[in-house]
């Protein structure tokens, strides 16, 4: 949903380091997508791709992305487990009082720049 | 789909109710956070899931899908997926839908379609809802409709309360012939149709 | 080329725009308030009886944020407060450099207090730091008592609560202990105003709040 507006966001990041480092081209940016972020992958590289096209630095430039995997800690029975799989409820003990650690950030790893 | 507090699990309560024995539903529960929609609907005796989105506004095609694996398909003829409340995000999102229904409620006023226009647009019904509460609201039926015809001409309207049951009828009308143009209503609860 | 390492959060850029328009408005002494809830929870007719009721102890200006249509910044204009319509061409909620375009072109002289009505969602808005002084959500009485449950960062992101439409508690089963607890289990220092911009119940209350919030802030930047 918010595909576009993290496509600009992130590109705005890029130009701020861009200037601050004289960098005059961007050969890939890595962005590591949290699995529950709600950021849907193919959209969001559709956005990037027809983003870059208007953007002299990004023109050229690869969009890696990895996964970072979702955890939930239970904060009755102090365990953790995999989001996606089990949700909410802890499959541990059936409680409703879970929380998230991981799994919903966006984050841009690295660039690799000239 | 519908704004949140439009109505979406008192309509459905109310349709389980009255298609009980004709029809075996179930219902995708999605929410940002708790199960009280599902509980409800549970309570009825209806199949239904909890989908919890952590965040995200609204349903897409990928996670309707992996709900809808928590169903026997073979045991269903209507399935409900109640979305996110939310007058945005959801109309963007086609998850798959043979139909989509849209819930307006008479509180929220009668110039959403200008505001809110995909919505709109997208879905095949409005229904606007709580219409017993419309004496202690400024609802302009004729607005409403002028407007909404704007974004989707001849667009069908029904006026009805989930919670009085008054113009109910007409919406489980619809629902049925819809319903039937996929599959058969159980002619009682012994055999199949 | 050579790899730079980041490990920056997206939304980064934008909070570091929010905080600048903080620091530009706490400068000037205009006080900015987020205004969000769902649709047509009545965020149009509460700035509306607000700016009728107040609008001569402070100056009031309103941005407008819809996806489409101009029906509410008309509908302040009608009242003669400054008010300007942004559309966000289909994006569910503002972010601060939407946020700080609006308001650079409304121009904020001679202004005290600005209302950005943000698009009607409980979900989104909640999420992206507009550059706010104060965050304020209605939760209209006829949504039902069980939205705190449903959608919970709305609630905890707020600074005060108001309850709309009480005058139409006859109609709904609405639970206001139940209510009032669930909120609280979210944010416990929240504020809330149970009000009806339709009868003036309860807005004296608010009113009041914004009136020392808008104070406070201007204390506070000339302090600054």
């Amino acid at each position: 949903m918010h595909e576009l507006s993290i496509v600009m966001h992130v590109a705005k990041t890029i130009d701020e380091l861009a200037e601050e480092n004289q960098l005059a081209k961007i050969g890939s940016v890595t962005l590591q997508v949290g699995e529950v972020s709600g950021i849907v992958t193919d959209y969001f590289v559709d956005c990037w791709n027809y983003f870059k096209r208007k953007h002299p630095l990004l023109v050229d430039s690869e969009l890696k992305l990895e996964t970072i995997h979702a955890v939930t800690f239970c904060e009755d029975c102090k365990q953790d487990y995999e989001t996606v799989r089990f949700g909410r409820i802890c499959p541990y003990c059936g409680s409703e009082h879970t929380y998230l650690l991981t799994g919903n950030e966006c984050i841009i790893k690295e660039i690799e720049a000239e | 789909m519908a704004s949140p507090g439009a109505g979406k699990t008192t309509l459905l309560s109310r349709t389980i109710k009255a298609l009980k024995g004709k029809y075996r539903i179930g219902v995708m529960e999605a929410d940002v956070d708790s199960s009280v929609d599902a509980e409800t609907i549970s309570a009825l005796g209806a199949k239904v899931i909890q989908l919890h989105s952590g965040g995200l506004c609204h349903m897409d095609a990928d996670m309707t899908a992996r709900g809808i694996e928590a169903f026997d398909l073979s045991d269903l003829d209507i399935l409900f997926l109640e979305n996110i409340g939310n007058l945005v995000c959801p109309a963007e999102f086609d998850v798959g839908a043979e139909k989509r229904v849209m819930i307006l409620s008479v509180p929220e006023g009668d110039d959403k379609p200008l505001k809110y226009p995909l919505m709109f647009q997208v879905s095949d019904i409005v229904l606007v809802n709580k219409i017993d509460t419309l004496p202690v609201f400024d609802f302009d039926k004729a607005s409403f409709e002028n407007n909404a015809h704007l974004r989707h001409p001849d667009m069908p309207i029904l006026y009805l309360s989930a919670g009085t049951g008054e113009g109910f009828e007409a919406w489980l009308n619809w629902l049925t012939a819809e319903a039937s143009k996929i599959c058969r209503p159980l002619v009682s609860d012994h055999q199949e149709g | 080329m050579r790899t730079i390492e980041l490990h920056k959060s997206v939304t980064e850029s934008n909070d570091r725009d929010a905080e600048r328009l903080r620091s530009e408005l706490l400068e000037k002494g205009v006080l900015l308030v987020n205004l969000m809830s769902a649709a047509g929870s009545g965020k149009t007719t509460l700035l509306s009886r607000i700016i009728g009721d107040i609008g001569q102890k402070v100056r009031i200006a309103v941005l407008e944020a819809d996806i489409e249509a101009s029906v509410d910044a008309e509908r302040i204009e009608a009242l003669g407060a400054r008010s300007i319509q942004v559309h966000t061409d289909g994006m569910c909620h503002m972010d601060a450099g939407m946020t700080e375009t609006g308001l650079r072109e409304m121009g904020l002289d001679g202004i005290d207090l600005v209302f950005l009505e943000n698009i009607g969602n409980l979900i989104c808005p909640a999420e992206y730091d507009t550059g706010a002084g104060l965050n304020i959500m209605i939760s209209s009485l006829p949504e039902g008592d069980d939205k705190p449950l449903k959608y919970p960062l709305m609630f905890q992101t707020s600074q005060a609560l108001v309850l709309s439409k009480i005058d139409t508690a006859s109609y709904f089963h609405f639970d206001m202990d139940k209510f009032i607890a669930r909120v609280r289990f979210l944010n416990p220092t929240i504020h809330i105003f149970p009000v009806s911009a339709k009868t003036g119940e309860g807005m004296e209350a608010l009113e009041d709040y914004l009136l020392e919030q808008t104070k406070a802030w201007k204390e506070k930047g000339s302090h600054a």
